[in-house]
């Protein structure tokens, strides 16, 4: 039992340290201390993004690769944390104009979008839980429709410290924030790449310490075979549960952060291709893998900046990237080759085998 | 009454596109047990070799049609030869993020071809409309022949799939791979088939989509596939029938949506509508039982 935990303490630790070791040289290649190397400006843009979808894959991975269950409307929980977490932002900003609160609003955004974004996961979790499979995945999906529908038919606007709120109907008194079909307009800007990098280790915190503890096993347990876990006395729906809102919750979070390093945000950011994004990260990194996700998130919201200059054709190399990733890590005989080829090349790096 | 009748026979014909879609979608979830999200992206291709033929070619109407069929049975094959046949042992994730893959791949290929403007589709069906109760009722002969076309599908698949050695082979492998292949059938074969079949009828739904609505762009496929798979799911997964209840009650409650509630949630409508039906049909309106065993 001893080595079993310290194996998996091991592993936590190359996790946290790979993220903080990222973040410290990243800081230094902005603060142009290592010579020779620039960081270009579409990249210094790229960088809360990175943050913002390393939670969400992370927190993706958590449904998927722990709990089991595919899930094809996470961008749903993201809009949802977007748009409460401007809202406060807003509002504090409208209720205490004067005040210097950045810290303040931000924490403030973070932790309404992570708490509207779990009770949405409560409330879809009850129906979506009954059902399994591609069922499963499909009502998610229409979940996630629902919300962005939803969304662009709500109106938020600011009369000092109230809030007036009004459903398909454009004609609000006072400063508008959330203008339907618009989306939020006139967002402050709070979102920094400390703070991305902050919402990323709590994330990991949250996730890596769940899954090795005695509700992660049982989540695990359900996974593997949920009829066996059920007979052995776990409570199915209360652990199915537990990842689906811890996940949702994550969600909001990062898409609380995403929705504060814009001006405007529409809810049409938040559509399935976005979820399928997410997805595709989490499954490029490896299922039930936390760090894999991570890098996955990374290089796949870099790549489409690196091929900038094939222009038209750079979505087409990632389409291909993509699929030829899929075909060679999971056709066995092409497996198989590359597996030996790796372990010719380097006998130690078989083992980890998850950078995709 | 005059009025709802309209809108009524317009959610019929935008079902029965769905149907035509949704069928692709089935045939493949029952035979090869996959979600091929790029079958969306096989109707947008279909539609603009519709288009480009009839347009640039200035070929008649049907012919670029049969054109448009062709061009997508070959690629619905070579799709399926080049990105899911390697992966039919690997997990159903995997093959659902190459399907994904795939559809990008498509839409950026439509993209460099044909560009981002969307393309004004002109109709091939020219028949003028029909008019009913002295002009207060008018139906387009494109839902005419929309549903039509909807209905001759239905009857010829399910002729096919009752009848022909092809069409039997292909649900033994769908009720079971591995006894298919001890009896053999070549599964390899049989899911070349339905990919074709599903590939040639997502292009005739292409044509009819752009022939009602003519609006034709690289993302045109992504909505309407959606809609499809909901569709597929919504009348069970995997059956013929299921497809069309659910393609025609999906495309009637978004278009009756859409005109009595409101516009902007008549998607919103038609998924809700989803959940409902699986909450208390967890295997859609047609879908068989499926009961577990420990």
């Amino acid at each position: 039992m001893k080595t079993r935990k310290s194996k998996s303490f091991s592993a936590n630790f190359i996790t946290y340290a790979m993220v903080i070791i990222a973040f410290l040289l990243c800081e230094l290649a902005l603060s142009g201390a290592i010579p020779g190397f620039k960081m270009s400006r579409s990249l210094k843009g790229q960088l809360v993004p990175i943050c913002v979808y390393i939670v969400m894959a992370v927190s993706l991975n958590l449904t998927v690769g722990i709990s089991g269950e595919l899930s094809l409307g996470h961008a749903g929980f993201m809009s949802v944390g977007a748009f409460s977490g401007i809202l406060v932002s807003q509002w504090l900003l409208s209720a205490f104009p004067e005040s210097n609160l950045e810290l303040v609003r931000l924490l403030a955004a973070l932790a309404t979008g992570g708490v509207v974004a779990a009770i949405a996961g409560v409330l879809i979790g009850i129906p979506v839980l009954r059902l399994r499979g591609d069922y499963l995945a499909i009502v998610t999906l229409a979940f996630g429709e629902i919300i962005r529908n939803l969304l662009n038919c709500v109106y938020f606007s600011f009369e000092g410290a109230s809030l007036n709120f009004s459903f398909l109907d454009p004609n609000l008194p006072g400063d508008i924030v959330v203008n339907g079909p618009m989306g939020a307009i006139g967002v402050k800007k709070l979102a920094s790449f400390e703070a991305g990098f902050i919402l990323v280790l709590f994330t990991l915190v949250v996730v890596l310490n769940l899954i090795n503890s005695r509700s992660g096993r049982a989540i695990m347990a359900i996974r593997d075979n949920r009829i066996a876990a059920e007979s052995v006395g776990i409570n199915v729906t209360k652990y199915r549960m537990l990842a689906f809102v811890i996940s949702a919750a994550l969600a909001g979070m990062a898409g609380a952060l995403y929705g504060l390093n814009y001006s405007t945000v529409q809810a049409a950011k938040f559509k399935f291709d976005t979820s399928i994004l997410v997805l595709v990260f989490v499954v490029l990194g490896g299922i039930g893998n936390i760090r894999g996700s991570i890098i996955a998130a990374t290089v796949l919201t870099i790549l489409p900046e690196m091929l900038r200059e094939f222009g038209n054709y750079r979505m087409l190399i990632y389409a291909i990237v993509l699929i030829v990733v899929m075909l060679v890590t999971n056709n066995p005989m092409l497996k198989s080759t590359l597996d030996s080829l790796k372990g010719k090349i380097f006998k130690k790096s078989v083992k980890e085998g998850d950078k995709a | 009454m005059i009025q709802f009748l309209s809108y009524l026979v317009n959610g019929i014909s935008l079902g029965s596109v769905y149907a035509i879609i949704a069928l692709g979608y089935s045939m493949v979830y029952g035979i090869a047990k996959m979600l091929n999200f790029a079958h969306g992206d096989v109707i947008m291709i279909g539609a603009f070799v519709c288009f480009s033929a009839t347009q640039y070619l200035g070929v008649p109407a049907l012919v670029g049609v049969l054109l448009s069929v062709a061009v997508c049975t070959v690629l619905g094959i070579t799709i399926e030869r080049l990105a899911y046949k390697p992966l039919r042992s690997a997990t159903s994730l995997a093959v659902l993020i190459t399907a994904i893959g795939m559809s990008w791949l498509l839409q950026n290929i439509a993209l460099l071809i044909w560009g981002a403007n969307p393309k004004s589709f002109k109709s091939v069906i020219d028949l003028g409309t029909l008019v009913l109760f002295g002009g207060q009722l008018r139906i387009t002969s494109e839902t005419i022949v929309t549903v039509l076309a909807n209905i001759i599908i239905m009857i010829a698949l399910t002729q096919f799939t009752s009848k022909t050695k092809m069409g039997k082979a292909m649900r033994a492998v769908s009720e079971d791979r591995g006894a298919a292949e001890l009896m053999g059938i070549n599964v390899n074969a049989t899911i070349s088939m339905t990919f074709a079949i599903g590939s040639g009828l997502a292009a005739i739904a292409g044509v009819l989509l752009c022939s009602a609505y003519p609006v034709l762009m690289p993302t045109t496929g992504a909505m309407p596939g959606i809609k499809a798979f909901t569709a597929a799911v919504f009348g069970g997964i995997g059956s013929i029938p299921g497809a069309l209840v659910g393609g025609i009650l999906l495309g009637v409650i978004e278009i009756l949506g859409k005109a009595y509630v409101s516009t902007e949630l008549g998607d919103a409508l038609v998924f809700a509508v989803l959940i409902v039906v699986l909450l208390v049909k967890p295997t859609g309106l047609l879908g068989k039982k499926i009961h577990e065993k420990v």
